[in-house]
């Protein structure tokens, strides 16, 4: 029954490797850019270019920061607005000069903070849903942790989506679910439960294409498997043209929702 | 409690004003003594159906909820209200808990099938698409449901070269319909997206509060952007943000006015001037043939 919170706690393990040890691994000649050319440059995303088997990627991701220090510097991986604009910009140069984009997506959620409120928080994550849709380039995004609401999505606006083994996606924290609809802090396995995160929900809901086997104790094995099936989706997104990709991305999320009708 | 039409054809400059109304007849006047509204804000009373005729704002200009069906009353033009995707009604499609007798109690208690409504109609003789979300109807939040019925709202403005009009009020993505709630962020974003691309006019009306996954979507996504005064608006919830930096926020953070300082809304519109207003607005994106 409380398998879901189990998963939960795996996403968020404090040995979990994060964005940059995937972007280093799994990708070639990784340059890293900075800032949004507004405000500043938000060291809870990463991006920059890399390439892929020869091929040129613009590489994005919410990075949590290995070790104690590295954690405070990049807020645990909760993103200000001017990380999102970042990763909009970069986007938007990778539509310009043909690239791919892949994102990799790892966090609790985009940081709720007196500054991110003056700066637009809710504008930076609806800007990036809006101009993903459109954007003419193949997008990847890959969950390797905790996918947290609309800090998530706000790179996840993409052709496919890939869950690792143990990374959850979720409309809200099950800390804060069992807390704004039980205002019990002890129910969080049941709200765990019942919001169906886990990469295993999210291929039965089609919100997520793939799963990726995790590998604890190679991460070698994981890179290369990434790698490879990378290389394929590039191939099979590069072939369709531009409209059908879009539209294909468009139908993909307008498919989302369950109703009755009469 | 309130009447159809009961907005329509202001008699003077001053009712539109925000002034309150003197004549009052009798029988109203009876009625009232019933039902008195005690402003949360200056503690003054004031009668209920006079509250009614001054839009449901106090005289110290504190703007009191308006339900998705009074919007709409208020901003269309009298008779020209067509209502679009009225059957749908929401599926408890994770088997979340009490997710199913909550949505049956909030049908009970605003008398709305779900969180928003469409429509077609004319805003000072411009034919629109336009949507009013429920504060009422489980905080205004958004699942399948409301996700669905704003973009095909927005398909249908795009198909159809209307403008459209939104008034939000939201809690955000509704939690009990899981990761699919989230989607509907992108989904509507989608849609909006399409018909902005296309020429497409979009206005929307902010009002008290609009938060979450509808601020981070369609809420934010208009080319412009009007806010109730002293409306709460933002993405993380106050509370939220004082559990996570430890401290007391400010006095106004958040509200329409200090979004309007930081540059994210366009102008505070208060009720008493937003049918002019938005009829002004539209008029100038009418397009020339």
């Amino acid at each position: 029954m409380n398998n879901a919170y189990e998963k939960v706690k795996l996403s968020r393990a404090k040995d979990r490797p994060t964005a940059l040890k995937y972007i280093e691994n799994v990708f070639e000649d990784f340059i890293e850019f900075h800032g949004d050319r507004y405000f500043a440059d938000d060291p809870s995303i990463v991006g920059g270019i890399a390439s892929l088997n020869g091929i040129g990627i613009t590489v994005i991701g919410i990075e949590k920061g290995a070790g104690t220090k590295e954690k405070i510097r990049r807020n645990f991986g909760s993103p200000n607005p001017e990380g999102y604009r970042k990763a909009l910009r970069l986007m938007k140069q990778a539509e310009k000069f043909s690239r791919p984009v892949v994102c990799i997506v790892d966090t609790s959620g985009a940081f709720p903070g007196i500054g991110p409120e003056e700066r637009g928080q809710g504008l930076a994550i609806a800007s990036n849903l809006m101009e993903m849709m459109t954007l003419k380039t193949p997008i990847l995004s890959i969950f390797i942790g905790e996918g947290g609401s609309g800090g998530a999505l706000a790179l996840a606006v993409a052709d496919e989506v890939w869950m690792l083994e143990n990374a959850m996606y979720s409309v809200i924290s099950p800390e804060g679910c069992a807390s704004i609809l039980w205002k019990d802090s002890k129910r969080v396995k049941d709200a765990a439960e019942s919001l169906k995160l886990t990469a295993q929900d999210m291929l039965e809901l089609k919100v997520a294409e793939k799963i990726i086997p995790e590998n604890k104790k190679d991460f070698s094995v994981m890179s290369r498997y990434l790698k490879k099936h990378i290389v394929e989706f590039l191939k099979e997104k590069q072939r369709l043209d531009i409209q059908t990709l879009l539209e294909k991305r468009y139908q993909r999320f307008r498919a989302y929702g369950e109703f009755f009708e009469k | 409690m309130l009447k159809k039409g009961l907005f329509r054809n202001p008699k003077n400059e001053l009712e539109g004003s925000g002034k309150r109304r003197k004549s009052v007849s009798d029988k109203k006047k009876a009625e009232g003594m019933k039902a008195q509204f005690v402003c949360p804000v200056c503690k003054e009373n004031m009668a209920w159906n006079e509250f009614a005729e001054n839009y449901f704002v106090c005289d110290c200009g504190y703007h009191y909820k308006m339900g998705a069906r009074q919007r709409i009353d208020f901003i269309a033009d009298t008779g020209t209200f067509r209502e679009l995707y009225a059957d749908l009604t929401s599926k408890d499609i994770l088997s979340f808990p009490e997710y199913a007798e909550k949505l049956k109690r909030a049908q009970a208690t605003s008398g709305e099938k779900e969180a928003v409504i469409c429509a077609t109609a004319k805003i000072a003789g411009i034919d629109c698409a336009v949507f009013t979300m429920e504060g009422d109807f489980m905080m205004g939040s958004m699942g399948s449901v409301v996700g669905e019925k704003i973009t095909r709202l927005f398909e249908y403005a795009d198909q159809n070269k209307l403008p459209v009009v939104g008034f939000t009020v939201s809690g955000g993505a509704r939690m009990q319909e899981g990761i699919i709630s989230l989607m509907q962020m992108a989904k509507t974003s989608g849609a909006v997206k399409k018909h902005g691309d296309n020429g497409g006019f979009y206005l929307c009306v902010l009002t008290n509060p609009t938060t979450g996954g509808v601020t981070a979507s369609f809420a934010m996504e208009a080319d412009i952007i009007l806010a109730e005064p002293g409306a709460l608006i933002g993405f993380a919830g106050p509370r939220v943000i004082e559990q996570t930096i430890r401290r007391k926020l400010p006095p106004g953070f958040q509200t329409a006015e200090f979004l309007l300082e930081k540059g994210f809304v366009d102008r505070i519109a208060p009720r008493s001037e937003q049918r002019e207003l938005v009829g002004k607005i539209l008029s100038l994106h009418e397009k020339r043939r």
